[in-house]
């Protein structure tokens, strides 16, 4: 387990009779960019649910930086350590821009104030909300949102709607980042910037990114390793370029 | 001249107590997702601590035990009835806030009796105001309103708690994700919502010092309609929703002075400006995108 920062074991779950994932064992060390791709319908974003809590194992556990997360709430585990966005985008719409980060950082500790000192304004109410807004604006800042900070979610163009997804994600401070096709919906330039992006976040944040991706330029770009799955299973793993050139995986993604 | 000040001021405090209780429904539904048809019933509840605690004839101890007794019956009633049924289809819990509505009403129909209960809180006494004679207790009603509104208001914008509250309301699922907590800030909601019901009952009481089982089940659904009006979810309509249907209340009242009337004109009210505005006056209006 030692030096794995995300390992799953036998990870699968079923929806009845579908086989919605089996046998899923994925080891990502510290600071690497892992890929988890594969056909449309192979279980990725269910991978994503099931380490997020939002779908519980039927078989197999996962463990994180060591420590066995599987059957904890969804806010559990964001509160251990993983952070993800979205395939079809969930930011809170109604909201600007920097109050979207803000609510990424609702739970770190340095920021909490106990309900007397909210309600009888005292000075720490107003030095914590201070201390969040300067912390979002500089996460924003990293993404080139902070210009953009007092608009409202909703009317970001889509690729820095993507981008303040990723800016939410990591304001809740986490060990391991899920990015669920964080290129989708983006032109080649935006594609680029996002990988330098991507990038600067591993570096800046000592962080470990999982991310899904079709755009397979993008995934041998980025990804050291990648884990491929079909129907639910491990077809190929390891090393991005060996993994893309297997013959098994070819015949995946074209059919036949 | 006079006749209209004083029909004015009668719907303004009447508008309070609306818009009182309209709060507490818009901030349940706003959040939770649901309409709690059991929020007048807690009106009630408030209205009978207020009874039993004035035999110790301490207003304020009164006041302050009718709103621990609600905040607690908020939550506990969220804990067993609501909470199990989170992400059942909005009918069943629907069905079930009727269901707990009438188990209020016939649990306080057990223990005070059907026969109305008559308890004097406190009285103001009333003022001259251009000749005109106002109780003191609802401009006291209107005043609370509108300091409590503001304090919502300003409390959901400006801290970490209101914001994580409409994240929520925006979409429980993310909010989850990102560390929020989403079981306990539904149930600070409730206790919000039932802290302004036993408001509300006060305010009844100051008006009309009579408590009966179904004291909140008619104000409950003008709240509700109030809540609607002014665009449900938000904090600033369901102010306005209640004041306005207040005033409308008042002044029909003084136009046909049958009571069924007014009932019949403020519905018909709330059917015109739902065909002409479906989302209320300040409901945000949803924009699909295709």
């Amino acid at each position: 387990m030692a030096g794995y920062i995300l390992e799953t074991k036998d990870l699968g779950i079923s929806f009845g009779g579908l086989k919605a994932a089996q046998n899923v064992n994925i080891r990502i060390k510290k600071n690497q960019i892992y890929g988890l791709i594969g056909p449309n319908g192979a279980g990725k974003t269910t991978i994503f649910n099931l380490l997020t809590g939002v779908y519980k194992p039927t078989t197999g556990t996962f463990f994180l930086d060591g420590e066995e997360l599987c059957g904890l709430s969804q806010e559990k585990i964001n509160h251990k350590g993983i952070a993800r966005t979205f395939q079809n985008i969930r930011l809170f719409n109604n909201m600007t821009v920097v109050r979207n980060v803000m609510v990424g950082l609702h739970d770190q500790p340095q920021f909490k104030c106990t309900v007397a000192e909210t309600l009888f304004r005292l000075p720490r109410h107003f030095k914590t909300e201070k201390d969040m807004r300067e912390r979002a604006k500089e996460l924003l800042r990293i993404f080139d949102l902070e210009e953009e900070r007092n608009n409202l979610a909703c009317n970001l163009p889509y690729g820095k709607q993507r981008k303040l997804e990723i800016a939410r994600a990591l304001a809740t401070n986490p060990k391991l980042l899920l990015l669920d096709e964080p290129a989708a919906g983006m032109n080649p330039h935006e594609t680029e910037d996002l990988e330098k992006t991507i990038h600067f976040i591993r570096d800046h944040f000592d962080m470990t990114i999982l991310l899904i991706e079709h755009d397979m330029k993008f995934v041998s770009g980025l990804c050291d390793e990648v884990t491929v799955l079909n129907f639910g299973t491990v077809l190929a793993e390891g090393d991005t370029k060996t993994a893309l050139r297997d013959p098994e995986v070819i015949k995946a993604y074209i059919g036949g | 001249m006079e006749l209209i000040l004083s029909t004015l001021i009668n719907g303004l405090s009447l508008g309070g107590i609306y818009a009182m209780i309209a709060l507490g429904y818009t901030m349940v539904y706003g959040i939770a997702k649901m309409l709690n048809f059991a929020h007048g019933d807690i009106i009630m509840v408030g209205g009978y601590v207020i009874y039993v605690f004035m035999a110790f004839h301490n207003p304020l101890l009164a006041i302050l035990m009718a709103v621990v007794f609600c905040v607690l019956l908020g939550i506990t009633i969220e804990k067993v009835a609501y909470k199990p049924l989170r992400g059942a289809s909005p009918l069943a819990v629907l069905i079930t806030a009727i269901g707990v509505s009438y188990l209020l009403q016939s649990l306080a129909q057990i223990i005070f009796g059907s026969a109305n209960k008559m308890v004097t809180v406190y009285d103001f006494g009333s003022v001259k105001f251009l000749g005109v004679t106002v109780q003191v207790s609802a401009l006291v009603t209107l005043a609370v309103t509108v300091v409590v509104m503001t304090a919502l208001t300003l409390f959901v914008k400006y801290t970490r708690l209101g914001r994580a509250m409409i994240a929520v309301s925006e979409d429980k699922g993310a909010a989850q994700l990102m560390g929020i907590n989403v079981d306990g800030i539904i149930t600070i909601t409730f206790a919000i919502g039932s802290a302004l019901a036993a408001l509300a009952g006060l305010f009844y009481l100051l008006k009309a010092p009579s408590i009966s089982s179904t004291l909140g089940a008619m104000p409950g659904i003008k709240a509700f309609t109030a809540a609607v009006i002014g665009g449900i979810g938000s904090i600033p309509g369901a102010m306005l929703g209640g004041i306005l249907l207040g005033v409308v209340e008042s002044i029909s009242y003084k136009i046909t002075a049958i009571a069924p009337y007014t009932d019949a004109i403020e519905f018909s009210i709330l059917i015109i400006i739902l065909l002409v505005r479906p989302t209320g006056f300040l409901g945000k209006k949803r924009r699909e995108k295709v």
